[in-house]
């Protein structure tokens, strides 16, 4: 056992912090940045730094060349990513266009697509975003029920998604929408690309609990997509939407913000009844608590790395990240506030309560974006420990005669 | 980056596997329980037989001369198959006591022994039904003698040596007793795993032989402690994975209306929190095998945050996969009792989950972690 980097994996981490070093400057301290990219400057430097990245070869390194990548390993994404962190840039607003739609483009586009979209996309010249949930398809994504009518060499879609994160400031999207409602479920998806300024597309913002508006209500009334643009045969929709998600759990990660670093160092000097909360008991025993969560995902974390530094396929461990940062998350949100007894309702400049009210406001998002609490123990208990699906009421039926209920 | 187990630590952890198996461990460990033997004689001769007794004993003094990580692979076999042997008590706490405090003296006598089996050592702490603190230990530790009592001695019934924390003129120390000497009193205390049997010892104007200095004691048993806590927690995870291995094969093999019972949410998501529990305790083992094998100096945080994740693991699935054998799980025939009763063995051993998560912040604050 040891932490050293190999002899390569040295080299190319100084290969990365060199170049980094040059053209960033290291975070002051660890507070995640709640990037606003409504604001139009942050958008612009987000482009800006990202074109920089892309013209040195950092942004996709893992893809081929010829999309603008140096064609890098798992490890020295790894490796970049995390010498990345240590830098105050930004980040967030490309992750869904190269996490989730630029695997699937790179696997199902033509060559002619690939060499229009990828390059572009990278650049952080254009930006994706993935259209799948709708108003009555969340956790199961698959109960979708947007049309796509084939006309001649085109498509008519006519229907609503949500939760679409970024929608209001992307060029393209990826879609999977229901072209017949009469096979069965799984079966009567096709997957397509779409210029989000077609024609027929609206994008409305959706007002968060924190308050902000990241997430977007896309309705699409008669729009037309080219069958060019089609991803996998008719009918392979589910399958290709699948590649993507999952991606999205391997982009989904941490929940940032608030951790116990930041419940110990508030601890030390709060007042409870006339003592730091430090020397609560309670207290400390909630800390205690995070502090393992927190140290066992980072050493789960490393374990990855190593079987990846091996060139192993990592096991299943990583897929406890989300669930349980997301929880912890929750729980510091509100030993924060709770600490300040009645004054917890207000908010106010000091950066520490900011932080823990925003944690305990964005914890409950966190705890169902890419893939719910629950949805994700499924998957444990399913994909890991391999017990029984449940009896499934959608299997073998038409889609239109799935019982849908009201909502 | 490597935080995994060499090649060679591995084939160590899958012959040990393979070994306790053949040996029937657990069923060994049923029939400790039911006859109140306190451990199995024939599985203890046949481990000491393998070397792992000497693991970690340096050459000089017939040991193997490996290193902490090869005894953590074997720990966390130990805790999977239950053995009923004093394998912590001889190996990770009076053994590594030795090794690392021991005079030249003690150690060549006494080490030497140890790997044979020819001795077996345990440790004595407790007193009353409290936690041991350096302020409340009573035993008395006066011109080359001990007098006093303490009582939850684990294996002190094959035991021949014990390492006792007493209180000098001058502060805490640490007595090495020999247990067949006149004056030691060893009486069976009931306890809620006999399988490993436990025991009031009382000494009466008893020689011992001090390790370490006479004012130290409190801070070198302390160190002992977070050592041992890292085998300790291997144990645990081994013990862990085993319940939840069990909880999962019965989910799939129970059908209650009509389809297997691991169909059910309720049971998929308490058996993938055991799996979160153990994976975050594991990945804190390795962790702390590591601080361990290089003697660094996070230790102290890094075996407490294992102790406290692997304690809250075991407790977890020892006791969820009771629930989800449902009757059965409660029944003597069943073997889910016996890693409950385990877990609640291990996770006292060294000091209570609460008493641990005391010490990780201490040592939380010590370092200053932001």
């Amino acid at each position: 056992m040891d932490f050293n980097d190999t002899k390569e994996e040295a080299l190319f981490r100084k290969k990365c912090r060199d170049w980094l070093e040059k053209n960033a400057t290291y975070k002051e301290d660890s507070t995640p940045q709640n990037d606003d990219f409504a604001n139009k400057d942050k958008m612009k430097a987000a482009k800006a730094w990202q074109k920089k990245k892309y013209d040195a070869g950092w942004a996709m390194l893992h893809w081929p060349k010829e999309y603008g990548g140096i064609g890098a390993s798992s490890m020295e994404r790894i490796i970049w990513a995390n010498e990345e962190s240590k830098f105050d840039v930004p980040k967030g607003i490309f992750e869904i266009g190269l996490g989730m739609c630029g695997p699937v483009m790179m696997e199902y586009a033509t060559e002619e697509q690939k060499e229009r979209y990828l390059p572009p996309m990278a650049e952080g010249k254009e930006i994706w975003c993935q259209l799948f949930s709708e108003p009555s398809a969340g956790s199961d994504v698959a109960g979708l029920r947007s049309k796509a009518v084939q006309k001649g060499d085109k498509w008519i879609i006519n229907g609503q998604k949500v939760w679409t994160s970024g929608a209001h400031f992307s060029d393209y999207g990826i879609l999977v929408v229901r072209h017949d409602p009469n096979m069965e479920k799984h079966k009567g998806m096709t997957f397509f690309f779409v210029d989000m300024k077609s024609p027929g597309i609206e994008v409305k913002p959706i007002k968060q609990i924190t308050g902000g508006s990241s997430f977007n209500e896309v309705y699409f009334t008669d729009v037309e997509i080219p069958d060019s643009q089609r991803l996998g045969e008719i009918g392979d929709g589910w399958k290709v939407a699948i590649t993507t998600l999952m991606n999205e759990r391997l982009a989904v990660g941490d929940a940032g913000g608030a951790d116990v670093e930041d419940a110990f160092r508030w601890a030390k000097t709060q007042d409870s009844l006339g003592e730091p909360l430090l020397n609560n008991k309670a207290a400390r025993e909630s800390i205690a608590d995070w502090y393992c969560e927190k140290s066992g995902l980072k050493n789960t974390k490393l374990r990855t790395m190593s079987a990846l530094s091996r060139g192993d396929t990592p096991g299943p461990e990583a897929s406890i990240t989300k669930i349980v940062s997301a929880g912890k998350l929750q729980n510091i949100g509100n030993f924060g506030i709770d600490s300040l007894d009645m004054a917890g309702m207000l908010r106010t400049d000091n950066a520490d309560v900011k932080g823990f009210q925003n944690a305990w406001l964005g914890a409950p998002g966190m705890r169902i974006a890419g893939g719910t609490d629950e949805i994700l123990r499924n998957i444990i208990a399913e994909r890991v420990l391999g017990l029984p699906q449940d009896p499934r009421a959608d299997k073998g039926v038409a889609f239109k005669d799935i019982p849908s209920g009201n909502s | 980056m490597n935080l995994d187990f060499s090649d060679d630590q591995k084939f160590l952890q899958e012959e040990a596997r393979k070994f306790l198996e053949k040996e029937n461990a657990l069923s060994r460990n049923r029939n400790v329980l039911e006859n109140q033997s306190f451990f199995d004689q024939e599985l203890w001769s046949k481990i000491v037989e393998l070397g792992w007794t000497g693991i970690r004993v340096p050459e000089e003094y017939g040991g193997l001369g490996l290193g902490h990580l090869e005894l953590c692979v074997i720990a966390e076999e130990l805790g999977r198959f239950l053995a009923p042997v004093p394998f912590s008590s001889s190996v990770y706490l009076f053994t590594e006591a030795l090794i690392n405090y021991g005079s030249e003296e003690m150690k060549n006598n006494l080490l030497p022994k140890l790997v044979s089996g020819d001795i077996v050592g345990t440790l004595a702490v407790t007193e009353g039904l409290f936690a041991p603190s350096k302020d409340n230990i009573e035993l008395v530790y006066d011109s080359g003698k001990i007098n006093g009592k303490k009582i939850a001695v684990p294996d002190a019934s094959i035991a021949t040596h014990a390492l006792v924390v007493a209180k000098s003129n001058s502060g805490i120390s640490l007595q090495i007793a020999d247990l067949s000497q006149q004056g030691v009193s060893i009486e069976h205390q009931e306890n809620i795993d006999e399988s490993r049997g436990h025991f009031s010892i009382t000494f009466n104007d008893v020689k011992t032989e001090s390790i370490g200095d006479e004012i130290s004691g409190w801070d070198i048993y302390e160190s002992i402690i977070n050592q041992a806590a890292v085998l300790f927690a291997y144990e645990q995870i081994g013990g862990s994975q085993a319940s939840l291995d069990m909880a999962v094969n019965y989910a799939k093999e129970r059908y209650a209306f009509g389809r297997p019972i691991g169909s059910y949410q309720a049971i998929k998501h308490k058996l993938a929190d055991m799996y979160i529990a153990l994976t975050l305790a594991k990945s804190n083992c390795y962790y702390a095998a590591w601080a361990l094998s290089t003697d660094s100096a996070d230790l102290p945080s890094a075996s407490a945050t294992a102790r406290v994740s692997a304690i809250k693991a075991y407790q977890l699935c020892s006791q969820e996969n009771i629930q989800t054998h449902g009757g059965n799980g409660f029944t003597w025939e069943y073997d889910c009792h016996m890693f409950y009763r385990r877990s609640k063995l291990l996770s006292l051993n060294l000091g209570s989950l609460s008493n641990w998560r005391e010490k990780l912040v201490t040592s939380l604050e010590q370092s200053n972690i932001n």
